[in-house]
């Protein structure tokens, strides 16, 4: 169709919506905003007759490099260490992908806009297109890719691991709470406008420079599409902005998800781009980089900043604050220090850093190998079973870490963390924000106002309470990370398929038993948890106890 | 003689390919042949592609959540509760695995743990299937419409046809935008499995896509038709007694908050009584009788959605649920009682929209046998559920 014909025929489809006359549509979902002043425009302007045959255009380039990548036997040029961290990714991105599919109807009556309801639909089917073209990928990587354990198991582990967990995140927050606070501030206006630039655009890229075209084959595809789904947020947003009495729940809402968005998101995705390259050239980005660029300036700079004007309260202070974690805390490499630490507990293998990953890291991030060189040493030194036990339990100068009640991920910049007791339980977080989050945010009322319909954190946060007392081989077998022999682990610390040099349960049997630091935590007296909480802090980096004299 | 010297060339920073050898049987090794995702149990012999890129993709604290749904509505609820509807699948009423220190993941060994995990869409609906089914589909209305306007086609109305095209046809799109919105996507937020949402998700952009195609069909013959009104419509669905039974009924169908009742009275009662009855029975049949070979081209598109697709995952949710191990006869008590509901519904609405039959120049079938068929058709439908035929039918 001309472009004239596009805008004659999206101007026709707004014949289509009617206001109900005798019964409404059922209203099951709340919000406490308010949309009474809202102006009422489409900026997606998509018909049905051109979109189908554009995705179906869209497929057949995705399917074409399939099928080339397979033919062209893309995986002799693949690198181990990089695939293998995407058996976590892929296995965490469908949910979200789904649930945001799920998220469209929670803004049907709560967004007044009939014109925008026609993008949100096709936002849903997007999702559903991108939820099984990911899964569809990850079936090429389980057929083709030399190890397929972590991808045959895929699902089975996303749910049970405390890394699906924190990933998981990214995907509840979608389709529960209050619908606007979910659907919209969380899913569209942080989440896709901010965070699908890391996920989408910089992991691909690393993607391809360690042989992998197909990832970012499908997921520029998926990105694509993205854009749309960022209008719609737009939108919604410009409505929620008209009516002042949005304003302070904007600036809870936005304070919430970018915080969530930066713990979830940068952890995962900075690892992943950080750690699972073998791409070493001194000229290419790092994480913090792409960040400064795709987030910082691209979202923060050009997109949150202009809204000001409208009356949003942007989270200045917490935009800084991620870069501080990021450049100044060392936030990815806490991260990536603690999945290897618990690499028995995941679902794929970790490759050691070399003497030229050292290099690389010192050279973008000075004084890296000061902070973490040596445990990494110590890593390598432990990757292949050798009478001695898993790293974890080994004396490497590290203290197994307490975890985030809110963002799931452990509090490994150990002078941030705060304790309090909530709902009648002690809980440590990784941060202030995350403690505001879960006693300040969740909460049916926000600075003396009424918002009974914002959602909660429920679920048993804490992934070792499940398994407290437990000896790590049943805790292994549990959750099902075994590969076909009936012993050896689909986890390893190094990639080295030979069998005689793979951890089995036999080698966890030996070792010392899990324990929560929850659990513990509320076993203490008072005395003893501030004494913990002191000295917690003064723990660190690269997760050094506090010094003995401390 | 002058000799050229190349300048020294720069090498580009680029990553260097490397020969890793990470191809699949490059190595024998514990799981290096288990190819095959191996959290589920296929519904046939052997895993479908459709199973593979679905099958829990959409989590359930009876299987592997052993930290359970992580975010709650107001009251704490998260996820997707069973009783969002009224029906039951075998092992609905266990309730989910009570985890909590040192119990471990308590995985569901038999699975699955419900049977709404049974389910699968017969259409195998995915991502690939529903944009090249889609495609197909728009592709060859858009061609069936230019072909029309080539071939002056168009000329060949009667006037009362040409009316009849206005408002009548024009109406039905507001049905199928309705209910594709406000019924089907949103109860894709609302079924306890993937393959449930997937299926009702692709339904809704069948409806969306159908409402569409007939606006932007009443946008051509508006410039290919002098005097067609294509605004006609907007007065016939909001003013035409003849259309205000189907509007109520519509309306009522998007009020409905039951999921499993809200796919049922659309697509096992409203579609097959109303919406078979206005597109096979008077559409296709009066049309061609008029000199439009067009529409019916249009308005069967849409009925082959619901035909050979959306009825068809429809019927094998259903009869799931009526021959259910646990639930079968609390199943069909509910889904009688919704039956007659909506079939009384349904019925008053197809009358009302009896005045359209006498309108065309050239006569369609009469009313009544018009309204036989489908009644006939229903009543297969329903028996094929293991459910019995609503006294209701006889109105």
């Amino acid at each position: 169709m001309s472009r004239q014909s596009v805008a004659k025929a999206h101007q026709k489809i707004q014949e289509l919506s009617w206001e109900p006359a005798y019964h409404e549509p059922v209203s099951q979902y709340g919000t406490d905003y308010t949309f009474r002043k809202a102006q009422k425009k489409d900026p997606l302007k998509q018909v049905l007759r051109s979109y189908f045959p554009m995705q179906e255009e869209k497929d057949h380039r995705v399917y074409g490099a399939s099928d080339g990548a397979i033919r062209g036997n893309m995986f002799r040029q693949v690198q181990e260490r990089w695939l293998e961290w995407q058996k976590l990714f892929l296995s965490i991105i469908p949910l979200p992908e789904i649930s945001a599919a799920r998220a469209m109807p929670l803004l049907f009556r709560t967004v007044p806009n009939p014109e925008l309801h026609n993008g949100q639909a096709i936002q849903m089917i997007d999702e559903v297109r991108h939820s099984t073209i990911q899964q569809n990928l990850k079936r090429l990587y389980m057929n083709n890719y030399i190890d397929p354990a972590g991808f045959n198991s895929s699902l089975r582990n996303f749910q049970s691991d405390y890394c699906g967990t924190i990933g998981r995140q990214f995907a509840e927050g979608f389709i529960t709470g209050d619908a606007i606070t979910a659907a919209s501030i969380y899913l569209t206006i942080v989440a896709e406008t901010a965070f699908t630039n890391t996920l989408f655009v910089a992991m691909p890229a690393e993607a391809a420079a360690n042989g992998d075209y197909l990832l970012p084959t499908v997921f520029h595809s998926v990105q694509s599409d993205e854009s749309r789904h960022i209008s719609n947020g737009y939108a919604t947003l410009l409505m929620a902005l008209a009516d002042e009495d949005n304003h302070q729940l904007l600036a809870r809402d936005l304070r919430y998800a970018w915080w969530n968005n930066h713990r979830v998101v940068d952890a995962a995705i900075g690892t992943f781009i950080e750690y699972g390259t073998k791409d070493r050239r001194k000229d290419r980005e790092s994480y913090a980089e792409m960040w400064r660029r795709w987030i910082y300036d691209d979202y923060y700079r050009s997109y949150l900043v202009p809204l000001e004007k409208y009356g949003l309260e942007i989270p200045h202070d917490l935009i800084e604050e991620s870069w501080n974690q990021i450049w100044n805390k060392g936030y990815v490499h806490e991260v990536a220090q603690f999945f290897a630490t618990g690499w028995l507990a995941n679902y794929w293998r970790i490759d050691p850093m070399t003497d030229k990953d050292f290099e690389w890291f010192e050279y973008k991030y000075p004084g890296w190998y000061d902070k973490y060189g040596a445990w990494w040493e110590n890593y390598n030194r432990l990757s292949m079973p050798n009478g001695h036990k898993p790293i974890v339990f080994e004396d490497v100068d590290y203290e197994y870490p307490h975890r985030c009640w809110t963002c799931m991920v452990p509090c490994l910049v150990r002078e941030d963390m705060v304790m309090a007791k909530v709902d009648g339980q002690w809980r440590t977080y990784c941060h202030e924000m995350c403690k505001w989050t879960d006693e300040t945010a969740f909460r049916p009322t926000y600075q003396g106002r009424q918002t009974p319909n914002m959602g909660k954190l429920i679920g048993h946060r804490e992934w070792e309470t499940l398994y407290h007392g437990w000896n790590w081989a049943d805790v292994v077998s549990d959750m099902g990370f075994v590969r076909d022999d009936g012993k050896t682990m689909v986890a390893q610390p190094h990639l080295d398929l030979n069998p005689d040099k793979m951890w089995t349960l036999d080698h966890l049997r030996k070792c010392p038993p899990l324990a929560s630091p929850n659990v513990l935590l509320n076993e203490m007296s008072d005395a003893e948890r501030t004494a913990f909480a002191a000295r917690y802090v003064k723990g660190g980096p690269a997760g050094r106890p506090a010094p003995a004299d401390a | 003689m002058t000799t050229t010297q190349d300048s020294p060339k720069t090498e580009r920073s680029v990553p260097k390919p490397v020969f890793t050898d990470a191809e699949a049987g490059a190595q024998v090794f514990p799981d290096s042949t288990l190819r095959h995702y191996n959290y589920y149990k296929p519904q046939k012999r052997k895993q479908s592609h459709y199973e593979d890129v679905t099958v829990d993709v959409q989590p359930d604290p009876r299987h592997y959540l052993s930290q359970g749904w992580l975010y709650g509505f107001s009251d704490g609820r998260g996820g997707y509760p069973l009783d969002w509807t009224a029906l039951k699948a075998w092992g609905s009423d266990k309730p989910s695995p009570e985890r909590g220190p040192g119990t471990g993941g308590l995985f569901v060994k038999d699975w699955p743990a419900t049977g709404w995990h049974e389910f699968r869409d017969p259409n195998e609906e995915w991502e690939l299937t529903l944009y090249r089914y889609n495609s197909n589909v728009v592709r060859q209305v858009t061609q069936n419409v230019e072909a029309a306007k080539q071939s002056k086609a168009f000329e060949q109305w009667n006037t009362n046809w040409v009316r009849f095209v206005e408002h009548h046809i024009g109406a039905w799109m507001h049905v199928d935008h309705g209910l594709g919105l406000y019924l089907y996507a949103n109860a894709n937020r609302r079924a306890p499995t993937n393959m449930h949402n997937n299926a009702i998700s692709v339904n809704s952009m069948h409806r969306i896509r159908s409402a569409q195609d007939l606006a932007l069909y009443n946008l051509t013959l508006s410039e290919e038709i002098e005097g067609f009104d294509g605004s006609a419509h907007l007065d016939t669905w909001n003013n035409d007694p003849a259309w205000q039974g189907v509007r109520d009924v519509a309306e009522q169908l998007t009020g409905i908050d039951d999921w499993c009742e809200a796919i049922f009275a659309a697509n096992i009662v409203f579609e097959p009584l109303v919406g078979e009855l206005f597109r096979s029975q008077l559409v296709q049949q009066a049309a061609p009788r008029n000199g439009d070979f067009v529409t019916p081209t249009v308005v069967g598109a849409a009925e082959y959605d619901f035909a050979e697709r959306d009825l068809r995952y429809s019927t094998a949710m259903f009869e799931l649920l009526t021959n259910d191990k646990e639930f079968a006869d609390h199943n069909k008590a509910i889904l009688s009682d919704w039956m007659a509901n909506w079939t009384t519904k349904s019925l008053e609405a197809a009358r009302k929209l009896q005045p359209l039959w006498s309108q065309p120049d050239a006569k369609p079938p009469r009313f009544e046998d018009g309204l036989d068929r489908v009644k006939n058709r229903f009543s297969g439908i329903v028996t094929s559920l293991g459910l019995e035929v609503p006294k209701e039918l006889a109105q």
